[in-house]
């Protein structure tokens, strides 16, 4: 499937604008930076996972020579009533970010950060570290999404109730509880659409916290200026979030915070929370001196990200032919310390492919002794969406159907209404499942002997939200882009892309560049797969006042009316014939050399905040072998489809999908976080975290259709999300298949093939 | 305070001193001493490859080499790949086959990848993938850097 409409621009494949700094080492990531008389900060962490701060005492590590402050939490202002962004996920209270940056009163996880501390030398920062003396009452940490949920369990927030949205909920306001929410989506009637099922699979799923695995750990370095202007350096998800932030919790005007975006070394979700930087502002404005912090990889295991850990039971029920007739499922996610799991991600994801007329989803808000959950990608899809297409597949073989006519004759349809309420619009569900079943990895023998096939649909919504930009039109016909919103991987070449091809030029006469939160205007995080979509209508809506200015100027120079003159495709600006008959025209450049002799520099900007975002959809199949001595398994071929609404960049289109599918495989095979019963991360270092290699996978087939949004103007969607979700259960389906043995906790390690094949030895 | 020492190394092609601490890694010597800061730390320890440099002829984690162990050597750090202004080839394949996205590990990948390709100017699929398994890459599954290598392979070989 191609897109229905032909350009010029969009579907090539040009070198990225900021490729050549990238591959020589001149980019400068967060961590790269170096200012003059600058400091280095490290955070002072909890050793246990759930204590009493009795006391703190700074004086050792202050008496040693180099060191110049020391912070603890009552350096903060109090912090503003209410609730504050908190990444892509409900906003939470002001109260428990603070918290979160460092501890008061109870460290409710190991790691949490409970004292800053600047010097002039890296080494000294980490000399002082062990002579801060904390004081602790140790408590019993509750590790277990399960337990946390039990009456008995150890209680986090004594001040924490659960807030109950479901029709039927009976809030107990003076009752403290580890359960920070309870929320439900609801169609239908549910037990009358169990009783009309012939058939009935209900099944338990477990999964671990997982890390977003960013090579680039956390950074934020900090001047408090004399006229008490702070500026901040780092690599984020969201430099104007980060600055109004800043500006909430240290209490001083938005206007006084200047971001600085550096190139951000990935992120995955687990950028659009800070940690670091309003330590770092607060140990300038006692030193007087800018202030550099980064973390060590064990601090961003233990202390950053991660994803929830999950328990999800599912219950679906369909008739003989395969029609589905109820979906029900219970998902239980955890926070980490503080509210705010991204269980609505794997409430809305879990059915979403499918048109059901009877669903109930329960999901639940734990927080428990472990870090305080980030987004990660797709947040809490892949989990919510194991339980519900493993189920699926399990079910296929109960109907004795092939798996993707089942969830054919189910397709979720245009214009349908969504489980959760609201229209889906054009989607392209049915266009990937036909595109599965017709591959022809789908229809080809496996070959070789405990070998297992897999499929899975995955499902994202994307994201609109606001961004502001800007551009400007020089001399010779080249154009300047203004960004505000990060480039993760490759939106500069997208967005310049889309404005390339409404005015008609080369990606390459366009610059595009990421500017400081001074430099535009706000703009939402790069997050949910917004960035292409938003920052593509704010680039198109640029190009259409620069076309419509380009045309002004020309009516000018040929003092006709700007209604005679047209702006072509091809960036050739036509007016009506001359006096002689001839054709009069200017190409982009021709007229843009005439700029500052008719007026003066095209210079535009935009703010656009669009709603119109088109959901994705995916399905994979993967095939692997298993050995059955050791419980490796191998990828032996792995093909994700996947709408793409309008593939702009084809190739970091076609990266964004199998940069999914390793992290989408790891979450399947080997990442896990293993707590030891006193909460400590086991395993906090990339060789025991264990995140796929280039040993670990094959090359990973791409299939882009294109079901192009009608809610943007080149018919983007948004790419980046959706393939993390189908490869937990094609891979887990693909190694019941190959060993016929039943998984349904995540991760798949050999050691767990071993201990189920030989349950004896 | 901690200790200094004086050391003599050539780094890309030119011999330079650097004032290092006695408890710096050549990584730490590299970002934070000498302003080389192409070379990335993505763990400290070994398992990520970020940092990746060639140590007198050898590839090296410079994360776990100190840097008073460098004296007299001879570094070769991403800074130094690109010769006489021109990309490699292994930088022009990276670029075309769209082997990158964040970048951060692109360095160390490209580094490692040089040090592949020296060896066995003709690598298979697998010898690629294996010689590269100790660098970590978040973003791009590895299929494209694969290609990239084979790609700047041909182009190496004409």
């Amino acid at each position: 499937m191609v897109a229905t409409k032909e350009y010029r621009v969009i579907g090539t494949r040009p070198i990225r604008h900021d490729g050549t700094d990238k591959v020589t080492g001149r980019a400068q990531y967060g961590a790269d930076i170096r200012l003059t008389g600058m400091l280095y900060g490290r955070v002072k962490r909890s050793p246990h996972a759930h204590a009493i701060i009795k006391k703190i005492d700074a004086s050792k590590a202050l008496a040693l020579p180099g060191v110049k402050a020391v912070i603890t939490h009552a350096d903060f202002p109090p912090p503003p009533a209410g609730v504050g962004v908190s990444g892509e996920g409900p906003p939470q209270p002001w109260r428990f970010q603070v918290e979160n940056y460092l501890a008061n009163k109870k460290a409710l996880y190991r790691g949490h950060a409970v004292a800053a501390v600047a010097a002039t030398d890296p080494h000294i920062a980490e000399d002082a570290l062990a002579l801060i003396d904390v004081e602790y009452e140790v408590l019993p940490p509750v590790l277990d999404v399960r337990e946390a949920m039990s009456e008995a369990a150890p209680i986090l927030h004594e001040d924490l109730r659960t807030r109950d949205t479901t029709p039927l909920a009976q809030n107990n306001p003076d009752k403290p509880s580890n359960i920070a929410s309870h929320t439900q989506i609801k169609r239908g009637d549910i037990e009358k659409g169990f009783a009309e099922a012939d058939v009935v699979i209900e099944r338990e799923y477990v999964t671990t916290m997982y890390h977003q695995g960013y090579i680039e750990p956390h950074n934020g370095t900090a001047y408090w200026g004399k006229d008490g202007h702070l500026t901040v350096w780092n690599s984020s998800q969201s430099h104007f979030v980060f600055r109004n932030q800043l500006a909430s919790v240290l209490q001083i005007p938005v206007q006084k915070v200047t971001v600085v975006p550096l190139e951000i070394g990935g992120g995955f979700g687990g950028k659009l929370y800070m940690y670091l930087e309003p330590l770092a502002a607060l140990l300038s404005k006692k030193t007087g001196k800018p202030v550099k912090m980064t973390m060590t990889r064990e601090e961003v295991f233990e202390a950053t990200g991660p994803t929830s850990g999950t328990y999800i039971r599912v219950k679906i029920g369909a008739k003989r032919d395969g029609t589905i007739v109820a979906g029900q499922a219970y998902m239980a996610y955890e926070a980490g310390a503080y509210p705010g799991s991204p269980v609505g991600g794997g409430m809305n994801g879990i059915f979403a492919p499918y048109d059901i007329p009877n669903i109930l989803v329960d999901g639940y808000d734990v927080v428990v002794n472990k870090p305080k959950t980030a987004a990660y990608r797709a947040p809490g899809t892949p989990a919510g969406m194991f339980a519900g297409e493993a189920a699926l597949n399990e079910l296929a073989k109960m109907l004795d159907m092939d798996p993707m006519d089942l969830r054919l004759k189910n397709a979720a349809k245009d214009n349908g209404e969504r489980p959760w309420g609201g229209n889906w619009g054009v989607i392209g569900a049915r266009q990937v499942m036909e595109a599965v079943k017709e591959h022809p990895h789908y229809k080809s023998e496996l070959q070789g002997e405990n070998v297992g096939r897999g499929v899975a649909m995955g499902y994202w919504g994307n994201a609109g939200g606001e961004t502001s930009s800007s551009a400007s039109v020089n001399s010779d016909g080249t154009v300047n882009l203004v960004l505000g919103s990060i480039d993760i991987g490759g939106t500069r070449p997208a967005l310049a892309m889309q404005l390339a091809e409404t005015l008609g030029i080369t990606a390459e006469d366009v610059w595009p560049r990421v500017v400081d939160t001074d430099s535009v205007g706000f703009n939402l995080f790069t997050a949910g797969s917004r960035t292409a979509f938003a920052g593509g209508w704010a680039a198109y809506e640029l190009g259409m006042e620069i076309r419509k200015r380009m045309v002004e100027r020309a009516a000018k120079i040929w003092e006709c009316d700007p209604s005679e003159v047209t702006y072509g495709d091809d960036g050739v600006i036509r007016g009506p014939n001359d006096a002689e008959g001839k054709e009069r025209k200017f190409t982009f450049k021709e007229l843009a050399a005439q700029l500052g002799r008719t007026g003066g520099t095209i210079d535009v900007s935009t703010n656009v905040n669009k709603t119109s975002v088109g959901p994705a959809f995916a399905g994979h199949i993967c095939d692997v072998s298993v050995d059955k001595e050791t419980g490796k398994v191998s990828i032996l071929r792995y093909t994700a489809v996947q709408d793409v609404g309008t593939a702009i960049h084809p190739s970091y289109v076609e990266g964004q999908i199998q940069g999914g599918v390793a992290q989408g495989v790891g979450m399947a095979l080997t990442e896990e976080y293993h707590f030891g019963p006193d909460g400590r991360m086991q395993n906090s270092s990339f060789l025991d975290y264990r995140m796929p290699t280039a040993l670990d996978l094959p090359m990973i087939e791409t299939v882009l259709v294109e079901v192009p949004n009608p809610g943007h103007p080149y018919g983007v969607r948004g790419v980046g999300e959706v393939p993390i979700v189908p490869p937990l259960a094609a891979v887990q389906t693909a190694i019941v298949e190959a060993i016929g043995v039943h998984f349904n906790e995540l991760p798949i390690t050999p050691a767990r093939i071993v201990e189920a094949l030989y349950p004896d030895a | 305070m901690s200790d200094r020492i004086v050391i003599t190394a050539t780094i890309n092609g030119e011999e330079m001193q650097f004032l290092a601490d006695s408890r710096d890694s050549l990584l730490d010597a590299l970002r934070e001493r000498i302003g080389l800061t192409g070379a990335k730390e993505g763990c400290n320890n070994g398992n990520c490859g970020a940092c990746a440099v060639i140590l007198d002829g050898r590839l090296v984690n410079s994360c776990c080499v100190m840097a008073a162990e460098v004296e007299g050597a001879d570094i070769t750090t991403i800074e130094g790949i690109a010769a006489d202004g021109q990309l490699h080839p292994l930088q022009q394949a990276f670029l075309e086959e769209a082997a990158l996205q964040c970048g951060i590990c692109t360095p160390g990948f490209i580094v490692s990848s040089k040090a592949l390709l020296d060896k066995n100017p003709n690598p298979t699929e697998h010898e690629i993938r294996f010689w590269l398994s100790g660098n970590l890459c978040r973003c791009t599954g590895y299929d494209k850097i694969v290609r990239a290598v084979q790609r700047a392979s041909e182009m190496m070989r004409g």
